[in-house]
């Protein structure tokens, strides 16, 4: 079916809108649907968010060709060029031999999906020699891999120029992730870790505080080479060329929110397996919250326990993982931060 | 984040806070390190100490103590009382002298440097000739009289340490008196000893070190007599009444001069050398006292022969026929002895020799027959075996206390009962709010219990496990078998024995149950021992058991130590703790967490292989739990801790070396030498460190993985009484933590009281926590439905504590390296949290619940978490919201040792090492304060009654 309809190309409202309005278009109102496009190049590219409809808008040619597919039987491996999804898309299906659904093929997953890998956060906020940047560190397959050292570097001050300690990064590890990620480099200085001020902390407690954030290690850093730097205006990502799978813009306003929201929510919560065998030992008076949450908790926990939450095999699999255990938080209607796998295991 | 940045400026919270809490260092207990010079004062009854880091500590009777520290840091060399004065001189490295003294000051005496001053010769002359050798204070208490290393002797007033030029005393000036055969014009050398004539003030006898010895009459600026010695001077005595005098010589000899008014120009009465007639060590101090009976002590320091027992650091004592060479453990610093020193009395009668040793102190009574030692109330040598863990308990009931001190009396036969003999001062500290013990195990397989209830930290008890196990060195095996007519009648005394037989034997873990007298203890090779107080001596077998803790890993070998092997059949056990059961863990590995619950008579352990828990009423194991990670090989393999002990030893054993080495050395032929090689080491020590920064000092920034080594370490166990499965039962359990961030927690089936030896105790794992962060879970609590900790085991039973509240919810605290963290029980959920490294960048390295009080009223108290973190610092959270409260800097962090060692109480003190063998006793609370307090009040001396001095001089010149 083709529905042809126009759009303000200037004041292109929100993706929801957005999709509302596909619905509505094609009567479809409570079907799930993958929402697509072409590009320039001829790539069919998915839109599923304010950002990639944004661009999507803009970049259409005089027209924008959308595609729309039922997300049930949705061909997940039309989307993209990148044959690195593909390849993850083979081990994802290895991994996970999907229950719920009875779909042959192989789910890939969308670009909301992906787990950023990094992202350059606060630039509105910052001074323009600053840059903030936060690496997302998932299970163990890739190091963060950088060291840091001790220094000295020239503040202003009232009284002129001083030299005062500072902390500074001394190696990237080949193929870590503060390497991949373009956004850090050997020399530059790290001025904050998660929002602290490193100055005056020596480089054990720096490395201490790093290590204690790693989960979601945001530095700040004035980097040694200040030719790159973000020029303001432009609000399109500052990591654009460098990060391979960034590829989502990340210095929008909701990325700062998501940030400062994730000093809450983005800490990594802990497994707890309970090893109770009678059922009979669930309290049933309980309080009704609490029941109810025992009873998600009963709902969620098949399939990480068939993923084999621990065996070492599957640790450098993560990466896949990190996706699964957010679709869970989706179907469990829970909507806060997608980051974390905060699954709570009933083996 | 930010709001834990800016906490709440609650007015009435901050008030409450000041009234809970305030830090203080309070004392030092122990034996100070590196002691450098003695001094004491026959006037005032107190003992001075001087150490190689410029420390001066002052001790009278038990509780009275002074510590003064000298701003340089400079090795003190001497110290001298001024003779019937509240003060003191010390001399140190530099050639500094510093006067201090004890003013009151708000009710209690305090010690203050009050002036220092450094002699200048005049300008162009050599430094060396202003090097500082002997001083004398003399009795008129206006002068004091400096021999210095060019001969001359110069004379500056006191208090202000102004030269009196015009008194200096030159060697030229001396000189001239000596016939020229004799000295051939040479110059006569350093001033070696300079002494007051204990009758006659104004004459002073002088030695220089080339043998010569003068009598030198201050009225009239001349030598009255003169004594040619031949030998190299060491040192030199007066007797009590002026007639003779003994001088000691490098080369083991000691001689007698007469000074009578007839003879200007004496030959020796006496010549002797005590253990000749081959060549012998030098005497360096000597005392001749005088007795009723007519027969003195003669008592000396060296001398032995030098070829087969010139490495024993000995004092002799000869009184008659008796005689006995007291061997020390270590090094003679300095020593003197307590004799009467009333002026009318006729005799020195000497009741005490007095030894600061540089590992101890060791005094000898010489009232006794058999000279036995006295047993110190303070200074004791707390490294007389190094310290491997320490473990505090308050409050302990009196039926307890009484035994531990009836079982350590039993050991303490050997003593002197003469009352302490150093009974100077006044000690006006309050009495100790309660019974304290601090419980050290040592690496000789020894526990130690100190009476840590006031200043003076006392031994009460020692408890060897040596006994169970079947080690190298038979425990009969006497080091002092010497016979009866052994010749030098050497006697061992002392208790430093830092020489551990067998490494395995060290305590790692006590846990002692102050109302049941249950202790468990657990060694370096996987040994835990569970003893019961006994009262008299007993004979038994130790019952053994093994706890396999890698029962379900396959192919692995154990590359570390060996277990202990144990002693078959019965064991005969003095009084005291007697060990019942032995449980090995295999592999041996060092036991790093032990609890004890003596009320379900069960005692949990864990190792770097996983945990185990052990009915000691059954004897029987309950079960194991293997925490071990299966690609840890590491852990698997052997201990990593005897790779780095055994470096660390090496390390330790140099450094010992090369520090005997250097304080072997006397300061002889001058100045140079003693701070030449000091500032040798000095330079070693600081090409070293330069060596460290020269190594690229970069951290790797990597988040910790599951395979990390050591994550199965245990190193925690706690016992609760709590709502582990559902929230309308609770039941026993028992909770570990481990270094990779795990928690397990089982539900135990203790069988009650009626049927406990017939029904099995059961455990089920019921829960297992990973925290995300995998820091290591370095301690693990309940708090009761009123957020307050669970109480001890027994406690409740003995009316001591509130019973918990089991109505509203429990909550469960686990404290990792990195964070604290609340969770709900018993459906674990995350409640709160505070991320402390995340925020600060320091790690938790101890943490113990302690309970405050406020100064102002009575009635109120909380407990806090009290945290000292990696960094040194001690920080105080609040329970059960985790906010903290106070941030003090407590030990630097450089100081790994100290960090490591500290342990708090449960009243908001603690204690740490400040070095091998020393205690610095700290308090947070405002209100449990142990310092010491104390008078010294100066004796009168209006009357003429009080007339004597340091060397018992009578001073006539107080009349003048």
């Amino acid at each position: 079916e083709f529905r042809r309809f126009s759009l303000e190309r200037s004041k292109p409202g929100k993706f929801e809108e957005f999709y509302g309005l596909l619905q509505h278009v094609h009567k479809i109102p409570n079907v799930d649907v993958l929402v697509g496009y072409t590009d320039i190049h001829g790539d069919l590219l998915p839109i599923n968010n304010d950002d990639n409809y944004h661009k999507a808008v803009s970049t259409a040619n005089p027209l924008l060709r959308i595609f729309i597919q039922r997300k049930e039987d949705a061909d997940y491996s039309a989307f993209g060029t990148d044959t690195m999804t593909r390849k993850k898309n083979v081990l994802s299906n290895v991994l996970r031999p999907d229950n719920h659904k009875k779909k042959p093929h192989i789910v890939i997953s969308m670009p909301q999906d992906f787990r950023p890998v990094s992202s350059i956060i606060d630039v509105d906020i910052l001074p323009e020699t600053h840059r903030r940047v936060r690496l997302y560190k998932y299970g163990t397959d890739k190091p963060l891999g950088f060291y840091i050292r001790d220094g000295s570097s020239v503040r202003v001050t009232p009284h002129g120029l001083e030299k005062v300690p500072g902390i500074f990064i001394s190696r990237l590890v080949p193929g870590g992730l503060a390497q991949s990620t373009g956004l850090l480099a050997v020399n530059d200085e790290v001025l904050e870790v998660n929002g602290i001020e490193v100055s005056g902390k020596s480089l054990d407690q720096v490395t201490d505080m790093m290590i204690a954030n790693s989960r979601n290690l945001i530095i700040t850093v004035r980097p040694a080479n200040q030719r790159n730097n973000v020029v303001r205006n432009s609000r399109t990502s500052g990591s654009s060329g460098q990060s391979t799978e960034s590829s989502l813009p990340s210095s929008t306003p909701n990325i700062l929110a998501n940030f400062l929201q994730g000093e809450e929510e983005s800490d990594e919560e802990d497994i707890i397996i309970e090893d109770s065998g009678e059922p009979q030992q669930i309290p049933k008076a309980a309080p009704t919250s609490e029941s109810l949450e025992s009873l998600t908790q009963t709902e969620l926990l098949h399939e990480p326990t068939q993923n084999g939450f621990l065996p070492s095999t599957e640790m450098n699999l993560n990466h896949s993982a990190g996706s699964i255990s957010m679709e869970y938080e989706v179907q469990g209607s829970d909507c806060k931060s997608l980051e974390e796998d905060g699954t709570i295991i009933t083996l | 984040m930010r709001r834990f940045l800016r906490p709440g400026h609650d007015p009435v919270r901050e008030r409450l806070k000041r009234d809970l809490f305030q830090f203080n260092k309070t004392v030092e207990h122990g034996f100070p390190h590196q002691p450098s010079a003695l001094g004491y004062s026959p006037f005032l009854r107190l003992m001075a100490i001087g150490t190689r880091s410029g420390a001066i500590k002052l001790y009278g009777a038990p509780g009275v103590e002074f510590m003064g520290l000298h701003e340089e840091n400079n090795t003190v060399m001497q110290i001298h009382f001024i003779p019937d004065q509240c003060q003191l001189v010390t001399l140190l490295d530099d050639n500094s002298l510093h006067r201090w003294s004890l003013k009151q000051h708000g009710g209690a005496s305090e010690l203050r440097e009050e002036h220092r001053f450094t002699l200048k010769g005049p300008p162009g002359s050599p430094p060396s000739a202003m090097q500082i050798t002997a001083v004398l204070p003399h009795s008129s208490r206006e002068v004091l009289y400096l021999g210095t290393e060019s001969g001359n002797i110069f004379v500056v007033e006191l208090p202000s340490f102004r030269v009196l030029e015009d008194r200096t005393i030159t060697s030229e000036a001396v000189l001239q008196w000596v016939p020229e055969d004799y000295c051939n014009r040479r110059s006569c050398e350093l001033v070696e000893a300079l002494l007051e004539h204990p009758k006659n003030p104004d004459q002073i006898l002088i030695g220089y070190s080339r043998g010569l010895i003068f009598l030198w009459d201050l009225q009239n600026n001349k030598v009255t007599h003169l004594f040619l010695g031949t030998q190299q001077l060491e040192n030199l005595y007066w007797q009590r009444d002026g007639s003779k005098f003994v001088s000691c010589h490098y080369d083991g000899s000691y001689t007698q001069w007469p000074v009578s008014s007839d003879n200007r120009q004496p030959q020796p009465l006496e010549n002797l050398v005590p253990y000749g007639p081959f060549p012998c060590k030098a005497i360096s101090k000597i005392y001749w006292q005088t007795t009723k009976n007519g027969l003195p002590y003669i008592i000396f320091q060296g001398g032995m022969p030098r070829a087969s027992y010139g490495d024993r650091h000995s004092i002799s004592v000869v009184h008659g026929s008796q005689q006995t060479a007291f061997d020390f453990t270590s090094r003679v610093i300095d020593f003197f002895i307590i004799f009467s020193s009333e002026p009318t009395a006729e005799f020195d009668d000497p009741s005490a020799m007095v030894v600061l040793a540089e590992e101890e102190l060791v005094v000898i009574d010489l009232k006794t027959a058999g000279w036995p030692a006295v047993h110190p109330p303070y200074l004791a040598s707390l490294h007389c075996s190094a310290i491997t863990c320490s473990h505090h308990v308050s409050n302990i009931p009196l039926k307890l206390w009484e035994r531990i001190i009836s079982a350590g009396s039993k050991q303490n036969i050997h003593y002197s009962n003469m009352p302490w003999p150093i009974d100077g001062g006044t000690s006006i500290a309050p009495d100790p709010p309660q019974r304290d013990l601090l419980l050290t195990g040592h690496e000789d397989g020894t526990v130690r219990f100190w009476d840590a209830s006031g200043v003076c930290l006392h031994l009460l008890y020692k408890l060897s496990t040596v006994r169970v196990f079947l080690t190298d060195a038979d425990p009969n095996d006497n080091m002092n078998t010497l016979g009866e007519d052994e010749w030098p009648p050497l006697r061992k005394v002392g208790t430093f024995d830092p020489y551990s037989d067998d490494p395995r034997l060290g305590i790692q873990k006590i846990y002692l149950c102050k109302y049941s007298g249950y202790l468990a203890v657990a060694g370096t090779a996987g040994q835990v021992l569970v003893m019961e107080l006994n009262d008299e001596d007993a004979e038994h077998v130790v019952d053994h058991a093994e706890a396999d803790l890698l029962q379900d890993q396959e192919g692995y070998r154990w590359k570390g130590h060996e277990k202990l092997k144990t002693r078959d059949g019965p064991v005969r056990f003095e009084a005291g703790f007697q060990p019942f059961v032995l449980v090995q863990c295999q592999p041996p590995a060092v036991v790093t967490s032990l609890a004890l619950h003596s009320e379900w008579k069960l005692v949990a352990f864990g190792t770097s292989h996983g945990f185990g828990l052990f009915d000691h009423q059954q004897k029987r194991l309950v079960f194991v739990k293997c925490t071990l990670h299966p690609s840890d090989q590491l852990a698997l393999e052997g201990p990593l801790s005897r790779v780095k002990s055994l470096k660390k030893s090496l390390r330790q054993s140099f450094r010992r070396i090369r520090r005997s080495r250097v304080s072997s050395r006397k300061r002889r032929g001058g100045s140079g030498n003693a701070s030449e090689v000091q500032e040798a080491n000095a330079k070693f020590d600081q090409d070293m460190l330069q060596e460290m920064e020269l190594a690229p000092v970069q951290r790797k920034i990597e988040a910790r993985s599951a395979e990390d080594s050591f994550t199965g370490f245990v190193r925690t166990l706690y016992f609760a009484d709590t709502f582990l499965r559902d929230s309308s039962r609770h039941c026993p359990s028992l909770w570990a933590g481990t270094n990779g961030g795990t928690v397990y927690a089982f539900c135990l089936c203790v069988p009650p009281a009626e049927r406990r030896m017939d029904e099995p105790v059961r455990a089920e794992q019921a829960k297992e926590i990973q925290l995300m962060h995998r820091a290591p879970v370095v301690g693990i609590l309940v708090l009761d439905g009123r957020s307050t900790p669970l109480p001890e085991p027994l406690e409740v039973a003995h009316d001591l504590s509130k019973s918990p509240d089991m109505q509203a919810s429990h909550q469960l605290l686990v404290v990792s390296e990195e964070q604290f963290k609340v969770f709900t029980l018993p459906k674990v959920s995350s409640k709160l949290k505070l991320k402390l490294t995340a925020l600060e960048g320091c790690r938790v390295r101890k943490v113990t619940v302690a309970n405050f009080s406020s100064c102002k009223t009575d009635d109120y108290s909380e407990n806090d978490l009290a945290v000292l973190t990696n960094l040194g610092d001690i920080q105080i959270i609040s329970l059960p919201f985790l906010k903290l409260q106070i941030r003090y800097p407590c030990i630097r962090k450089e100081d790994v040792s100290g960090i490591a060692s500290c342990v708090f109480t449960k009243y908001g003190q603690g204690f740490y090492l400040i070095s091998p063998s020393e205690f610095e006793r700290f308090s947070l609370s405002t209100k449990w304060l142990v310092e010491p307090r104390c008078i010294v009040d100066m004796p009168e001396v209006t009357s003429n009654s009080h007339v004597h001095t340091k060397s018992g001089t009578e001073n006539a010149a107080r009349k003048s």
